[in-house]
């Protein structure tokens, strides 16, 4: 167990995390903010990849391609959202619906069940190329956090206006909600379209990354977004209060969940273990609010208080 | 202001859980009427409150609000014109929200949600003035989170949310019933301040027949989905709660036995 290979591994891994993180900040507005677990992320990450890769390929550019994997995963979201609402079926089973049909979405998109891009012949913003030996302002890890650090001031803003604060009241108590003239079902549909514009934009920046779009690329991709989410909120739930901060701390907890990720790879774990140790951590970490509140509550006094 | 024409509702039809709600129910409001309601349990009370605030769609009949038909108004349309208070505490607010939030949201009751700022600036200081009147110390907690609230204070401040932006109609649901008979009796002082002060057209229900007697205009009692006894001005005042038990039995032509415990409280 060479210390190096890690230390050498340790900048991929945070930029993979950042990456990861902005899907992240996508599964943070529909669990905590809407109140609604959505699976659609797993098939949406691979639609925002394949939108840009195929776009890419045939000569679009960088930010154009990444809007359009933007645009992508928001109408994914609306199909979701209509599932949800106009037909009345519940949440979690809307974004299973439309997961199941991405996957042949994304087939169509891509023609087959990846494609690559070569780094050298298009003008990629990040790549795994870019982490070391190259100028600073062509850095991966940097380009990756200014994305963030800009997506999360539009989202502070945006749920600090009107409309934002509709959404959050419609996830928080959507019967108060209703009764102060909000459409909760609009708030809902536009809840899940931003959270999945996200999780494209998440796909598209992991395409370029890795050079290529796949067709399993999201698979699992909510149970790494709800452990970023947990482990953000565990780690620095107590130090960050503000809105902007919490969603900050979903990126860090992305970043600490890939960092952690390496190290286990580096002890040599077999790697096809990895989504049954990732499905464990978060069973686990869900269960702790629901354990505390069980076990470790104040005892109830006998007799109580006369 | 509120014309009710014969609307009906049963719920889970052609089940073992059918259950008739309301039956033809007919009520018209004056501008500025404050109703109290009663009636036993499963009596329609909440029942025609929800059908007013369009909970859900009547089976039939007409809901005219202002000479406006809103019978096929969604909940959150129909929301403009009106201010509710639930029985529970915890359905009036959003609780992970401030209270000045709380309040932005009310003071935009039937606006169009844009992208403006959710909170303006001078908003605060009507916001601070409003909780004042209150006298329960909120004015200078805006930006504590509702969920630190104790019920009766969160159900004061659903009453100023409900009434921040002058409803048509302000529906109350046994709105003290949940709170201890302190903090109750103080709601509904400030309840009855603010719809003197605002001359709202109030529908309270109640499960007290002293209130139901001594607050408002006129009564109406309600019993199997229809109104049996409906009383107003000074004949209204001049009701005992001893009365009001007779003419129950005698309106419903049932023993009173059960029911007689809720009503009186």
């Amino acid at each position: 167990m060479d210390i190096m290979i890690l230390i050498n591994a340790l900048p991929g891994a945070a930029a993979q995390g950042l990456i990861w993180g902005i899907m992240a900040i996508g599964v943070y507005i529909t669990y905590r903010i809407l109140d609604v677990a959505d699976l659609t992320v797993d098939g949406s990450m691979c639609t925002g990849g394949a939108v840009f890769i195929m776009m890419m390929l045939n000569g679009s550019n960088v930010w154009v391609s990444m809007a359009a994997a933007f645009g992508a995963g928001m109408l994914s979201g609306l199909a979701t959202g209509l599932f949800h609402t106009f037909m009345g079926i519940p949440a979690i089973l809307s974004g299973i619906l439309t997961q199941l049909g991405l996957w042949s979405v994304n087939l169509k998109i891509m023609g087959k069940a990846n494609q690559a891009i070569n780094v050298d012949k298009y003008d990629l913003l990040v790549s795994l190329r870019f982490i070391k030996n190259v100028p600073f302002y062509k850095n991966t890890i940097l380009v990756v956090v200014l994305i963030t650090v800009a997506l999360i001031l539009i989202l502070y803003w945006f749920f600090g206006t009107e409309l934002g604060c509709s959404l959050r009241a419609t996830g928080c108590n959507d019967k108060m909600a209703r009764a102060q003239g909000i459409n909760t079902d609009f708030c809902r549909v536009l809840g899940l379209m931003i959270s999945n514009g996200l999780v494209a934009l998440s796909g598209s920046l992991l395409t370029q990354y890795q050079g290529f779009a796949d067709i399993n690329m999201g698979r699992g991709a909510i149970v790494i977004g709800l452990a970023a989410v947990i482990i953000g909120e565990a780690v620095f739930g107590k130090v960050f209060r503000n809105f902007g901060f919490k969603l900050l701390a979903v990126s860090f907890g992305s970043i600490i969940y890939y960092l952690v990720l390496q190290v286990v790879i580096w002890m040599g774990i077999d790697t096809d273990l990895l989504k049954l140790l990732s499905a464990l951590v978060v069973a686990v970490f869900l269960a702790v609010p629901v354990w505390q509140e069980r076990y470790f509550s104040k005892p109830v006094k006998k007799g109580g208080r006369s | 202001m509120l014309e009710i024409k014969n609307i009906s509702k049963t719920f889970n039809p052609g089940t073992v859980n059918e259950k008739q709600a309301l039956k033809g129910l007919a009520l018209t409001l004056e501008d500025g009427d404050f109703v109290t309601v009663i009636g036993g349990n499963g009596a329609g009370k909440s029942t025609l409150l929800n059908a007013i605030a369009g909970t859900w769609k009547v089976d039939e009949g007409q809901i005219l609000i202002d000479g406006l038909d809103v019978t096929r108004y969604p909940e959150h349309k129909r929301a403009a014109f009106l201010g509710r208070v639930f029985q529970d505490p915890m359905n009036g607010t959003a609780a992970t929200m401030g209270i000045e939030e709380n309040l932005a949201l009310a003071l935009r009751r039937g606006d169009k949600r844009t992208l403006k700022q959710g909170i303006g600036g001078a908003e605060r200081k009507l916001y601070r003035d409003m909780l004042a009147k209150l006298g329960l110390g909120l004015e200078n907690r805006l930006t504590s989170k509702v969920g630190l609230l104790s019920g009766g204070q969160r159900q004061a401040l659903t009453l100023l949310m409900a009434t921040l932006k002058k409803p048509k109609l302000l529906l109350l649901d046994e709105h003290t019933a949940a709170l201890d008979p302190k903090t109750a009796a103080k709601v509904l002082e400030t309840t009855e301040n603010i719809v003197n002060q605002d001359h709202l057209t109030t529908l309270m229900i109640t499960h007290n027949m002293k209130d139901a007697i001594h607050i408002g205009n006129r009564l109406i009692m309600m019993n199997n989905g229809r109104i049996i006894f409906d009383v107003k001005g000074e004949e209204k005042k001049k009701l005992t709660v001893e009365e009001l038990l007779r003419k129950f039995a005698q309106a419903s032509g049932e023993e009173f036995a059960n029911d007689r415990m809720m009503l009186t409280n």
